[in-house]
């Protein structure tokens, strides 16, 4: 029989301090019985002497010092794993809202999850084929990779999340379907379907997004074919802000299981982490916490790295977990604490553009800013094509030298400029809107990137191309490649 | 009365009405027996902080007492292993716990099974004092192992055991002290992770850490028992210098730090380490490299504790007469590390809500390199390369400051640099090292006695280049004489042909300082005998025509590091080309 403490000391904002408590372990889980009957989760997460401090999940609206029953469970918060999670949508503290019923649990899943020993990570080598040349070509998304998306209010970051999704395939094991063909059978989600259509599988978390949003991912997945292969946790920006900081524990902690104990290989979308952060500062400032910059507490990159260090690929088993963390840069700016500390945990970044995007380039990513550290490991001969690392590093190379002659070009005007300046200029133009710029259904092979990258730097002289092998050069260098642009 | 926790808040917990417990004491926490270390003291409260997650603790779970500081744990087994903050070896911890780094094991940080192979050195009736060998054993391929006395230790030894196959924890002598009592040693001792170990005296410093990397060699060297910074933003390379650093330089043990950085990069260390094969003693480099693996999302207070582990382990060779050189990266989680501890101690924040003993700290570990003459009268150096992550890679935050004080070398990474994929994207403007004078007397002896003019001459090319390009953004290049457009191509093979290494090609990887002075000697020359030529007449286009500055942009990938022979041919064809120009012009 469980013991009930009845009323509070004190309510503050999302949290409530309880008095007279014992036997309390730090980051339990309690339920808050109100007296009309409903009932509301909260965590511990401090404790001092005889007197708890709860988190309350579904916020403290409606509850009095004196209208509750709290029943401690002893235990961390747990979810219910099971293979059948896919295709279920789950609110952010993980319990079913699409109606179904709970899931029937393999296994019950700590969400705080436990830090991954170095020694058992592999370190991730396959690519993971999007289709997108400006990704594939030049910031490769490996599996096993946490690879964020940086982009502001109004830029397409869903849009492109949709179309990784919707393109992404593997290579490398034989494996050249993409992770969800159109003819994929509907139908339940059963053992033998999961072994036919891949392992593959989608965890889709939303936190703090609009309900547009949630519903036109929640479309795409469907006119893809992938909804039975997605399992989605949505805390939308309506929903309780502290069951916002459960959502991504709860996403990752399926991830886990599925990947590492199903085999499969997950990709976790995660949106809006700019949310998540604000939810963490607004939970932290009502604790009565010191603020770190901006007013964040001071481990925000502890915090965001316990989530993005949930990504790899782990010894004895044969699944992954490849994360694409979304997140609106405030203000456009990349040195905010939220991109800043965030890249500093992950392994790269893809970066918007507002000025692309606005001239129409899609997906407009900011080339130069955008970088994937794994890349390096996963191309070339044996990956995608020996001349990758080659085509890569020039490409950046002479992209770099547009933006010096562009602003050249802003004082002195594009008369003025030297031959060689004038021909980055003419490549730059080319690279954005043949390169960078492709379509929405375009899904293009290694190839076709890796020979347009070559096309469009012979529309520079042979001279300027110092980054690449000078036997390589000769072979593919060729000025009458250029000629379709010019 | 056994004292009992009275409050948890994340890592920060706290015993009441207790005065069993000194600073800095380790303690055990829970029924768990989490390890934890005692920060704060007063007749009320005594604040622990616990360096494993404390999920799980309960109010009154008891707090036990060991009455010594939180040691490293020193012997046989170190090199070659991966730890995690305080120490724990993570290979053993994934055959008891699987892939996920568990809580509550106080696991023995070195292999008691292994057997060494261990010979003697001392015999019954020596008398030894702190810091004396005592015996020897093969460690790795590598490196041989040491034993000492603890520093604060002399007697006299009554037993000696013979030579032969003995495990860490199996007593080797027996040594007789002042007070009467005798004393087993075993090949494992014990130092507080917080206390410098004692030296002799320090040395002056005056011998350079080779790294093979030019831009740090020639341009910025560092010193052997020096320390250096390494700040950048996200993405401008600071593990990748690192990693390059660990692999070439000419330490004889690398202590490699992941403080609060990411998992798959300590497994790429560990896979790389391993498949790669120091040219000098054909050897994976694993042989000679300890990693320290402090993930960011393993707990924060052994962040914190993972630096001091490291310098403790790195000192502890360095008194065997190794040269150790220490990689930290990063230094800025681990005063994050700090300024979370002192948020939840409430503590009143100095800027940007790091505490105000910052500085104090950096100082502290900073202070631990030097080039010194231990007890036992070895020379042996710790050098620290510590990498610095400014928030918003923005240089003047409390971190990047406060190191900037300590160091007397700062790589400074610069992004416009990392984003033209110009690597090592060390700024060559902001960087420095004060170690140049102390270390041209070795350049000149034992590279070439021109050595230290010729890095003069490539600076100034630099400098020259950055003075000239303030103009070309105004008015653009076109419209500076010849003389000033030369230093400005010689500027680009300077920063394309010499600056920029490429890390993934087998000779460019690592370029050993004969090759680098040769390198310098051909860009000097060219830009000398240029310079003349034009002063007679040349044009500058004719002089380009030549090939020659594409030649030179080459020379890293076109002479191999065993064929330096062949830099003759190219001062020659220098020589002959350039001379041409001006005898056409006089004819």
């Amino acid at each position: 029989m469980s013991l009930q403490y009845v009323g509070l000391k004190d309510i503050n904002g999302p949290l409530v301090a309880l008095e007279g408590v014992s036997g309390v372990a730090y980051d339990e889980i309690a339920r808050l019985r109100l007296n009309d009957g409903t009932e509301r989760i909260g965590r511990v997460v401090e404790l001092e002497g005889d007197k708890a401090i709860l988190q309350i999940f579904e916020g403290t609206n409606g509850i009095s010092l004196e209208n509750t029953r709290t029943i401690f469970s002893g235990k961390p918060l747990e979810i219910a794993l099971a293979p059948e999670m896919l295709g279920r949508v789950f609110n952010g503290a993980g319990k079913p809202i699409d109606g179904l019923g709970p899931v029937f649990p393999e296994k019950m899943g700590d969400v705080n999850g436990q830090a991954l020993n170095p020694v058992a990570r592999q370190y991730p080598r396959n690519y993971i084929h999007t289709g997108i040349s400006s990704i594939d070509a030049l910031m490769t998304l490996i599996r096993g990779q946490k690879l964020p998306i940086f982009s502001g209010s109004g830029l397409s970051h869903n849009k492109l999340a949709v179309q990784i999704v919707k393109q992404a395939k593997l290579t490398g094991e034989g494996s050249a379907n993409t992770m969800f063909a159109k003819s994929t059978p509907k139908g339940g989600t059963d053992a033998a379907n999961i072994g036919s259509t891949g392992d593959f599988a989608i965890v889709f978390a939303a936190m703090g997004v609009q309900n547009d949003v949630a519903n036109y991912f929640r479309r795409s997945f469907e006119e893809t074919g992938a909804s039975e292969r997605v399992c989605m946790f949505l805390n939308l920006s309506s929903d309780p802000i502290i069951e916002r900081l459960l959502t991504p524990l709860c996403a990752l902690t399926a991830a886990e299981y599925l990947a590492f104990e199903k085999n499969m290989h997950i990709l976790v979308i995660m949106t809006d982490m700019t949310s998540y952060a604000e939810a963490l500062r607004e939970f932290s400032s009502s604790k009565g916490e010191i603020p770190g910059r901006k007013g964040y507490p001071g481990y925000l990159y502890s915090n965001l790295a316990s989530l993005y260090e949930r990504a790899g690929v782990v010894e004895g088993s044969t699944g992954s977990v490849t994360q694409i963390p979304i997140l609106t840069m405030p203000n456009d700016d990349i040195t905010h604490p939220i991109p800043d500390l965030t890249a500093y945990i992950t392994e790269g970044q893809i970066v918007f553009d507002r000025d692309l995007d606005q001239r129409g380039v899609y997906p407009g990513l900011s080339v130069l800013l955008s970088l994937s550290r794994l890349m390096k490991d996963g191309i070339g001969e044996g990956y995608t094509r020996a001349d990758h690392q080659a085509v890569a590093n020039q490409l950046f190379a002479a992209y770099a030298k547009v933006q010096d002659a562009r602003s050249l070009a802003s004082v002195i005007g594009e008369e003025e400029l030297s031959e060689a300046d004038r021909a980055y200029m003419r490549f730059g133009r080319l690279f954005e809107d043949n390169f960078l710029n492709q379509g929405f259904d375009e899904n293009r092979s290694m190839d076709e990137t890796l020979d347009l990258g070559w096309d469009l730097l012979c529309t520079l002289p042979k001279n300027e191309l110092d980054r690449i092998d000078e036997k390589l050069l000769d072979e593919k260098y060729d000025p009458a490649r250029a000629a379709r642009f010019l | 009365m056994s004292n009992t926790i009275y409050s948890i808040n994340g890592p920060v917990v706290k015993a009441a009405d207790t005065k069993d417990f000194s600073m800095l004491e380790m303690v055990y926490v829970g029924s768990k027996r989490l390890i934890g270390e005692v920060i704060g003291v007063t007749d009320k409260f005594t604040t622990i902080q616990v360096y494993e997650n404390t999920a799980g603790l309960k109010i009154g779970e008891p707090i036990e007492s060991t009455g010594q500081p939180v040691c490293a744990t020193l012997g046989p087994g170190i090199i070659s292993n991966i730890f995690d903050g305080i120490e724990r070896p993570l290979r053993d911890m994934t055959k008891l716990n699987g892939v996920f780094v568990a809580e509550g094991n106080a696991l023995f940080s070195l292999d008691t099974e292994k057997k060494y192979d261990v010979t003697v050195t001392v015999k019954v009736g020596d008398k030894l004092k702190g810091g004396d060998f005592y015996c020897t054993c093969p460690e790795t391929a590598l490196i041989t192992h040491k034993c000492m006395l603890p520093p604060n230790v002399n007697g006299e030894v009554t037993f000696a055991a013979p030579n032969g196959q003995y495990q860490v924890n199996d007593t080797i002598i027996k040594i007789k002290l002042e007070d009467g009592t005798e004393m087993p040693l075993t090949m494992v001792q014990k130092w507080p992770i917080k206390k410098a170990r004692p030296i002799a005296r320090r040395l002056p410093i005056n011998r350079p850490l080779i790294t093979g990397q030019r831009v740090i060699d020639t341009i910025i060297p560092i010193a052997k028992g020096g320390a250096a910074a390494i700040p950048g933003g996200f993405g401008t390379g600071k593990t990748m210098t690192q990693h390059q650093l660990a692999k070439w330089c000419d330490a004889d043990i690398i202590v490699y730090i992941g403080c609060g950085e990411r998992g798959n990069e300590m497994t790429q260390v560990l896979e790389e380490f391993s498949e790669l094969i120091d040219p000098k003693s054909n050897r994976p480099l694993t042989d000679r490299t300890v990693l320290i693996a402090n993930t960011s999302n393993m707990p924060v207070a052994a962040r914190e504790a993972s630096i001091y582990t490291g310098i403790t382990l790195a000192e502890y060779y360095r008194d065997m007469g190794y040269h150790i050189a220490i990689m930290a990266d990063s230094t800025s989680r681990w005063a994050e590390a700090l300024r979370e501890i002192s948020g939840r101690l409430e503590e009143m924040p100095a800027e940007e809500g790091f505490p105000a003993y910052l500085p104090s700290r950096l100082s502290e570990f900073y202070e631990r390199a030097g080039y010194v003459k231990n007890l036992n009268d070895t020379e042996g150096s710790v050098t620290i390369i510590g990498a610095v992550s400014p928030q918003g890679s923005d240089f003047s935050e409390p971190v990047t400051q406060n190191t900037k004080r300590f160091v007397r070398c700062f790589w400074a990474l610069d992004k416009s640099l990392a984003y033209a994929r110009h690597y090592p994207a060390i700024d060559w403007n902001q960087s420095y090292s004060e170690y140049i004078e102390d270390l041209s007397a070795y350049f000149n002896e034992n590279v070439s006695p021109d050595f230290m003019d010729l890095r003069q001459e490539i600076s100034n090319i630099l400098q020259e280049e950055t003075k000239l390009m303030e103009i070309v953004k105004l008015i653009g290049a076109d419209v500076l004489p010849d003389d000033q457009k030369l230093a400005i191509e010689t500027a680009r093979v300077v920063r394309v042909g010499f600056l920029q290494q490429n890390a993934y090609h087998k000779d460019d990887t690592y370029v050993p300082l004969e090759k680098q002075m040769l390198m310098m000697k051909v860009i000097v020359s060219l830009y000398h005998k240029s310079l003349d030529a034009l002063k007679v007449g040349v044009m500058l286009s004719d002089i380009m025509a030549t090939g020659l500055f594409d030649k030179a942009v080459k020379i890293k990938y076109d002479i191999p590091n065993d064929k330096l022979g062949m830099f003759g041919d190219y001062l020659k064809e220098i020589d002959e080309k350039i001379g041409a120009l001006s005898v056409s012009l006089g004819a």
